[in-house]
Formats: C-alpha cells, sequence, structure tokens
C-alpha cells in the first residue's frame, strides 16, 4: 500500500468524519436521512419545486393558486376531510380511487429502486423489470381460465414478481461476476424489455389476442385473475385490493432490510463493501440478491396494474409507460426508505390523476397544459432531490461561514 | 538565473484543520533552488495535506506561502503551475492511450496555424527537454507501452515543460523498480544543477538519506524538525519520525508459549497491482505468544495479512490454523478456523460507520445462532451482546445504538478490537491496532492485547511503531521486501532492527528467521 495514498486517504476520512458523513453513496445518504433533513429536505424540496411550477402557472396567465386547488380535487384527497360531502364527496372518493390506482404500482417499483440502492447499486432498470412482469402477468392471467381465483391470481403475481427477479438478476450476475456496470446493463436491459414485449404483442406476433387480430394488444386477462375491487365500482374503475399488496410489500422491504441476515448483509454491502467482506459477507452474491428482490418488486408492481384494472396490454402502453422510471424518483424523494417510499408514490400518483385531463376541471386550467405541468414538477423534483447534498454542503458552509465570522470577531475582540 | 541565496520556495506557519482534526499544525518549511528537500513522516502525519495546499487543491487556515520573496496566494493547481510549481503525482496524471508528446503538451498545447494542434513542435519540445536532463524518452511511443519508470520520467518533463523551477515529487519511488530509482536519483542530479529547488516526499528513510540536501520530519502535522543530510542516520530519522513525547512501557511477564497456532509456510503472496508482495516466508506463532512482525511500511504486511485473514488469495505456499489448513479459502474458514483481524484502517475495514454499535459488533459473528437464526435477525439478541461489550470495553460517547460514525477514534478502535475478540479467537491479528490513536486509548490496546495473549491466544502483531513492537512483541520478525530478514529478541536495538529492516542483515540471524519453535 503506497503511503501517501493512505494518507490522503486517512486525512480525507478525517474530513469526512469531522462533518459526520462516510464513504458510500448509500453511507453518505443514510448518515444524512437519519438527522432533521431527513424529512425536512424532501419536504422543502417538493415545496420549491411546487412553487417554480406555480410561477410557470402564472406565466401562462392563470391563477397558480385555484390551479393547484383544481388539481389537489382532482386527486380526490379532499375525501379525507369530513366536511366534505354530497355529491362532492363521491366525486372526491371516485377521485381518490384513481389516485391509489396509480400510487400502488409507484409504490412497488419506488421499493424496487429503493432496495437496490440500500446495497449500493443504481437500478435504472424498473422499467424493463416492470415489463416483464407486465408480460408475465398478462399471459398467466389471460390462459389457464378456470382456476380458483385465489390460485389464479397467486400465480400470476407470482410469475410476475419472478420475471422481474429474473430481469433484474441478469444484472445482478453481470455486476457479480464480471462488475458490469448496473447502470449501464439496467439501462439495455430496459430496451430489451420494451422491444421484445412489442414484439409479442405486435401484429403477427406469438402473443398478440387471437380474437383481434388487427390490434396490436395481449389476450385480455380472464374474470378468475382479477383482483378484487373493494373500494367503489368494480365496472367503473373502483379501487382493486393490489393497494394492499404494495403496503405488504412495504412491510417486506423493511422486515427484509431490518431484521433478516440477508437485509444485514445487504446492508453492510452497501454501506461498506469493504467491512462487508472483511466480515465474510460476499459481496458479489449480495448484490445478485439485491437486484433480484429490487426486480421481483417491479414485477409485481406490473402485475397489479394488469390484474387490477389494465387487463390486458397494448404495444403503444409497453412503449409509453413510465412508471418505472417514476420509480426513481420516488425512491429518490423517499430517500430510500420503506416509509417514504409510500409517501414519494402517493404524491407522484396524486399529481398524475390530479393533473389528467379526466380530473382536472378545464375551466381552470387546460388539462394538457397540466400534464406537462406534472412532468415539469416531477422533473424538479428529481433535480433538487438529487442535488440535495449540494444543499446539505450550503448548510454546511453556512455553519463554517459562521464559524469563521465567530472567530473573526473573537479575534477583533483581542485585538481591541 | 535562480538566486540561490534566497529560498525558491517558503511555506511558514501552514496551518489546515479538517474538522477538529488538525492536519498541518503551524509547519515551516522551505527550499532552495539547486537543492533536495525531503518531507518525511509516516502515513497521516500530513505530508500530502501540506503540498496539497502548496498545489493550491486545499487552502490553508493559516499561514503564507512565499515564492521567490513575493508572499503568493494559491487557490487553484493553475496558479501553482504559473507559479513555476510542478507536481508528480503519485498515480501518474497520463492518458494512457496518447504518446509521450501528446501527453507532455496537454493542457498547454502548441498550435500552429488555423488553431491546429503543432505536434511536430510537441515532438521537438520532448527532445530538447530530454537532452537537456538526460531524460531519454521516445516521444512517439504510447504511455501505456512505457514502463512505469518512463511514465514518470515523462511526468517529470511535463512539469519542466511547464517551466518548473520548483519540482514537488510525491513518493516517487514507490512504483519504482531498484534500477529506475537509481536512474532517478540521477535525473534529480541534473535538475539540482540546473537550479530547480526540489521537494521530495517520501517515508523511506534511506532513500531520503541517498537523495536529499535537508530532511524535515512531520509527525501529526507537526513539523518536528529540519536536519542537514550530514550527521544524520538512519536511526535518528527513525526516531523523529515514530518518536513520541510519552513513551509507554507495558507491564508484562514473560510469555508462556504454548503449541503453535498459526503456520505460515513458504508463502507467496502479490499486491494489487500484480507484484510480488510476499515473498516466499514462513513463519510460526504459538498460543501465549505475540508475534511483531516489524519493516518498513509496503514491504509485504498488508498481503501477509490479507492472506492470514482471508481477503486475499496466496499465489504459493500454506497457511495452517489449529491444525486447519485454510490458504486461500475466503473469510468464512479463517473466522471458523478461529482467526480474528483487527483491521489496520478502521474505517474502510474494521467498521461500517453508518451502522449502529450493535450492528458492528456484530459483523464478525451474525451467522451465529445466538445472533441470527434461520436467516432471522435477533435484534433483541445482538444489542443485548452489544451491552455487555460496550460496557467490557469501556467504550465511551454512546450506547448500542450509536451510528459507529459519532465516536472518537479511539472508542471506534475499542469496538472493532472487543468484536475481534469476542469471537474467541485462536489467532488474532493485530495490525496497527493503535494507528492514529491517542496515548491513552492506546494504553488500553496494548494492556488488552497483553491480557489475550495471557489467555493463551496466539497474537501477531503487525505494526511500523518501534516502540510498540518491542514494548509488546515476545519475537520480532523483521521483514523487508517481502521476505523475513531474521528474528529478534524485544530487547534488540533500534539499530539491529533498523538495519534488518532496510535489508542489511547479518547472516547468523536469518537461520533463526522461520521462528519455529525449538
Amino acid at each position: 500500500m503506497s503511503t501517501l495514498e493512505e494518507e490522503t486517504k486517512a486525512e480525507a476520512l478525517a474530513e469526512e468524519e469531522a462533518t459526520g458523513a462516510s464513504l458510500t453513496t448509500p453511507a453518505r445518504l443514510t448518515a444524512y436521512a437519519r438527522g432533521a433533513g431527513g424529512v425536512l429536505v424532501p419536504i422543502l424540496t417538493t415545496l420549491i419545486a411546487f412553487v417554480v411550477g406555480g410561477l410557470v402557472v402564472l406565466l401562462t396567465g392563470h391563477n397558480p393558486f385555484s390551479t393547484y386547488k383544481a388539481i389537489f380535487e382532482g386527486t380526490g384527497l379532499q375525501w379525507i376531510f369530513p366536511w366534505v360531502t354530497g355529491a362532492s364527496r363521491t366525486t372526491a372518493a371516485y377521485n381518490l380511487q384513481q389516485t391509489l390506482i396509480t400510487t400502488t404500482p409507484l409504490i412497488l417499483v419506488g421499493l424496487a429502486v429503493a432496495f437496490a440502492f440500500r446495497a449500493g447499486l443504481f437500478n435504472i432498470g424498473g422499467q424493463g423489470q416492470f415489463t416483464v412482469g407486465g408480460i408475465a402477468a398478462v399471459w398467466v392471467g389471460s390462459s389457464f381460465a378456470g382456476m380458483s381465483p385465489v390460485l389464479h391470481i397467486t400465480f400470476a403475481i407470482v410469475a410476475a414478481g419472478l420475471a422481474g427477479a429474473a430481469w433484474a438478476g441478469i444484472a445482478g450476475i453481470l455486476k457479480a461476476t464480471l462488475g458490469v456496470n448496473e447502470v449501464i446493463s439496467t439501462i439495455m436491459l430496459n430496451w430489451i424489455a420494451i422491444w421484445g414485449g412489442v414484439y409479442l404483442f405486435g401484429l403477427g406476433g406469438p402473443l398478440q389476442d387471437p380474437h383481434q387480430k388487427s390490434v396490436p394488444v395481449s389476450s385480455t386477462v380472464v374474470s378468475s385473475a382479477k383482483l378484487p375491487v373493494f373500494w367503489g365500482n368494480a365496472a367503473l374503475q373502483g379501487l382493486h385490493i393490489g393497494l394492499f399488496i404494495a403496503l405488504a410489500g412495504v412491510v417486506v422491504f423493511w422486515v427484509i432490510l431490518s431484521r433478516t441476515r440477508l437485509g444485514y448483509e445487504v446492508r453492510a454491502t452497501g454501506l461498506n463493501p469493504d467491512a462487508a467482506s472483511y466480515a465474510g459477507i460476499n459481496v458479489a452474491k449480495n448484490y445478485f440478491l439485491a437486484m433480484a428482490i429490487a426486480g421481483t418488486f417491479a414485477g409485481v408492481a406490473a402485475a397489479m396494474d394488469i390484474l387490477g384494472w389494465k387487463f390486458n396490454l397494448f404495444t403503444n402502453d409497453i412503449q409509453g409507460s413510465t412508471v418505472g422510471f417514476l420509480g426513481i424518483a420516488v425512491a429518490l424523494l423517499g430517500r430510500n426508505t420503506a416509509v417514504g417510499v409510500v409517501f414519494a408514490a402517493l404524491l407522484f400518483g396524486g399529481l398524475e390523476t390530479g393533473t389528467s385531463d379526466r380530473f382536472l376541471d378545464p375551466s381552470v386550467f387546460d388539462p394538457n397544459l397540466a400534464s406537462n405541468l406534472t412532468w415539469m414538477i416531477q422533473g424538479l423534483i428529481v433535480l433538487l432531490v438529487s442535488t440535495d447534498l449540494i444543499a446539505l454542503k450550503i448548510l454546511r458552509s453556512g455553519r463554517g461561514v459562521r464559524v469563521i465570522f465567530k472567530r473573526r470577531a473573537k479575534r477583533e475582540e483581542a485585538t481591541a | 538565473m535562480a538566486d540561490s541565496s534566497r529560498p525558491a520556495l517558503e511555506l511558514r506557519g501552514i496551518t489546515k484543520k479538517f474538522g477538529s482534526v488538525v492536519a498541518n499544525d503551524r509547519v515551516d518549511f522551505d527550499v532552495y533552488p539547486g537543492e533536495v528537500h525531503a518531507l518525511l513522516g509516516e502515513n497521516g502525519a500530513g505530508k500530502s495535506t501540506l503540498m496539497s495546499v502548496l498545489y493550491g487543491l486545499y487552502t490553508p487556515d493559516a499561514g503564507e506561502i512565499v515564492v521567490d520573496g513575493e508572499p503568493v496566494v494559491i487557490d487553484s493547481p493553475a496558479t501553482a503551475i504559473r507559479l513555476g510549481i510542478g507536481m508528480v503525482h503519485q498515480h501518474f496524471m497520463l492518458v494512457p492511450v496518447m504518446t509521450v508528446a501528446e501527453n507532455l503538451v496537454l493542457g498547454h498545447e502548441p498550435v500552429a496555424n488555423a488553431g491546429l494542434l503543432d505536434l511536430k513542435a510537441a515532438r521537438e519540445s520532448v527532445h530538447d527537454l530530454s537532452d537537456r536532463y538526460g531524460l531519454a524518452v521516445d516521444p512517439d511511443a504510447t504511455i501505456e507501452d512505457v514502463t512505469v519508470g518512463t511514465q514518470q520520467r515523462v511526468e517529470i518533463l511535463r512539469a519542466l515543460y511547464r517551466e518548473a523551477r520548483i519540482l514537488v515529487l510525491d513518493e516517487p519511488t514507490a512504483v519504482l523498480t531498484a534500477q529506475e530509482v537509481q536512474e532517478l536519483v540521477g535525473v534529480l542530479n541534473r535538475l539540482k544543477q540546473d537550479g530547480t529547488a526540489i521537494v521530495f516526499i517520501s517515508h523511506k528513510l534511506n532513500e531520503v538519506l541517498r537523495v536529499a540536501d535537508r530532511i524535515t520530519v512531520l509527525r501529526l502535522g507537526k513539523k518536528i524538525g529540519t536536519v542537514p543530510r550530514q550527521g544524520a542516520t538512519e536511526q535518528s530519522l527513525a526516531r523523529m519520525v515514530v518518536g513520541r513525547d510519552v513513551l509507554l512501557s507495558v507491564e508484562k511477564s514473560t510469555a508462556k508459549p504454548r503449541d503453535p497456532i498459526l503456520a505460515v509456510e513458504d508463502l507467496e503472496v502479490r499486491d494489487d497491482r500484480d507484484l510480488e508482495a510476499v515473498n516466499g516466508m514462513s513463519l510460526t506463532v504459538r498460543g501465549g505468544e505475540i508475534v511483531a512482525i516489524a519493516g518498513v511500511d509496503g514491504n509485504g504486511q498488508q498481503e501477509l495479512v490479507e492472506a492470514i485473514a482471508g481477503l486475499r488469495t496466496p499465489r504459493a505456499g500454506r497457511i495452517i490454523v489449529g491444525g486447519r489448513d485454510i490458504t486461500g479459502k475466503g473469510v468464512k474458514a479463517a473466522t471458523a478456523a478461529g482467526v480474528a483481524h483487527i483491521a489496520e484502517d478502521r474505517h474502510r475495514r474494521g467498521l461500517v460507520l453508518p451502522f449502529t454499535l450493535a450492528e458492528n459488533l456484530a459483523l464478525r459473528e451474525f451467522r451465529r445462532p445466538d445472533i441470527s437464526r434461520g436467516g432471522w435477525l435477533r435484534v433483541k439478541h445482538m444489542r443485548q451482546r452489544a451491552l455487555g461489550l460496550l460496557r467490557e470495553y469501556d467504550v465511551r460517547g454512546g450506547n448500542c445504538d450509536s451510528y459507529a460514525s459519532s465516536l472518537s477514534g479511539g472508542n471506534q478502535q475499542k469496538v472493532a478490537i472487543a468484536r475481534e475478540i469476542a469471537s474467541d479467537p485462536e489467532l488474532l491479528i493485530a495490525h496497527q491496532p493503535t494507528r492514529g490513536l491517542d496515548v491513552g486509548a492506546i494504553e488500553f490496546v496494548h494492556k488488552r492485547l497483553i491480557e489475550e495473549r495471557d489467555k493463551g491466544r496466539a497474537i501477531l502483531l503487525v505494526s511500523l511503531e518501534y516502540e510498540e513492537v518491542r514494548s509488546l512483541a515476545d519475537r520480532i520478525l523483521v521483514i523487508c521486501g517481502g521476505q523475513v530478514m531474521g528474528e529478534f529478541p524485544p530487547d534488540a536495538s533500534e539499530e539491529e532492527l533498523g538495519m534488518a529492516m532496510t535489508g542489511q542483515v547479518a547472516a547468523a540471524a536469518t537461520s533463526s528467521a522461520a521462528g519455529a519453535p525449538a
């Protein structure tokens, strides 16, 4: 070992120690998520994004307050207020069902990105894992008619989860054995999944619906594989039980990480791979397992959509879907924690629903513009969340500035 | 022409703090034209911080830099270069796929008409400079095809091309062969004649004595002193480098060695660059004794320890612990055979800083049924066990739910040591166990190691500190160049040990190199 390198390292560590941070990015983020900044910064980030979004609304000649109010009402979240009654309550309930339907897969893909991140891996492949999960779910769900519903649904969800796990597992194996950067491999796998799906359900594709030869779509999920609706009217796309499956996923995520040996190994690997291998933890194996588990979450996310309300898969949907990518934003804003992911998913789910042309009052703000607004707010949040280490630095240097001022004041006192 | 009566460079009272850590504490340093001034010190002594301040990478908290009698502010490497300061980093900053000439002019490219790169001029510059300083290089060779020694020459030439009059060489010999070192010394002599001021950073005593005119020693961020080469010896320098204001003497009874626990036979291990680091080493450690590996840093200590701990696969030879062959079988096998390992670097390896103390204390033994069963973590047991250990080892500044990063260095080390000893090992490897600790913590660690020895554990101590080695060891094995140079009793003189560390050894001593019990 070279002395100078060591020395530099030691000194850098001394510096990091002094500032309370540590080595790897997850390590730094974890240390950081613990402080007050853990909750404060994501909230501030969101507020800033909304303020900037509001300024843009103002530029278009609309009132940002009434626009945001309309978007909020579009989400149906006012349903939780007891003073909302009568017809507006019925509308709110319906809107909220739609918001929660959108939120459900976002929670699960958020967990997919967050789990990999806890192992020190950046899973950009949520979209691909979501896509293969959807393909598996729609295939199982549209086949095997006559199975008992519990079995059929379980079978379809398990198939989707396994497909996602296998897809992410490819990136995991490449990382573990050949050291292939998971960012690159998962991005590439996204495209393979998307075009693979387009081939399967495209005109003349092997899994295209035989009953509609001219439409590029999968066969439709049979009734025994459809998730039961527990709130609202099933015919009007009420809320299906996938929400509870997603929330169960949140619990599973937490339990694996906090209460199992596997989670302990994964966290050690993510926070300090050198210390992990020093402790006899097989870092490569954990990279693979973490990716496979992440892929399972993403695959199950797709099953929720397919079995819950979509029931079939158009090639357009495969190409146009961004759920998997939104998972990155959800995980980032949710700080890769179980609870954080739920709230972040609700925020993004609400934004999507609240600005869609079905729910936003067009007299207040043109929904076509509003969905752009949503994209903008989402982009700003991701940008601000990714740069919040900079925000932290500014906070710190602010502290530094104060210390310097104090010192200077003292010196001046001494000389005076 | 440089005025040799005035320093080319002066650093006055440089202070640099990182939080509460003082990396440089009012350090003065100067170098005259035509002089080689060596900066000597241990890891973390502050050498690289000082040079980073000089090169504009860090802003000092106090002090001033004077170049040619003019106070200057160096806020970036570009400023440093403009002021005639050239830095040859230990890790070369060259573009491997480009030629020598292209690398030479990188950042200061000669431009011909129409803004095109004038490669001919670049090539000529290489010829001119290499003729002038006797640094033979082929301007058209690609960097990745030439030897490390040549790459270093290109780095030096690049500094000269930028008209450096003050040349800083950062551990220049670390990557060179003996022959290349010889050539480097020749180059430095020519540069001196030409009036270049040279700062030579090193931790190798013999080299410093070979090339430097004056030697400044840093320790723990403070300047210990500057001495001329004349009259300096390796022993006198070593004292300056590692010497302590407080000398520790640990009370210790005579060892009562039992059966051999660790046997290393003809071990060969390569380092990260695939160079021979351990070269046919054999040694034995018995239960109830402390065997110290002493030597200059970088002579195979790291690789030896990693091989025994299961972190590095040896090329040849065997490692046997308690009768079990664990050669190349990995950490789990080593742990199962009873190897515990106090890592040299508690931040990089010894601890997961963002883990709680309870989680850190479980790192070695989390697979045991009292901490995890059937894949489930028994968090309550883990915390209870941690509570006991924290009390036993008197860890202060945190409880079992505090994060390791929140503890002081001494307490962090106590956590790492507590975990390793708690695994009830047959063999305890203590690699620089007191590095960076204050005197009180050092005393604690030393006492604890002796206690464990008296319980019958075999202890392999690897240390760069004379005092530590001599006060703890029952036998001292001096290594150099990846080989055991000889075995010495703990009362061996510093001179004897120093000689062996630099590879000069009496033939008689080598006969007991294997250290086998009589």
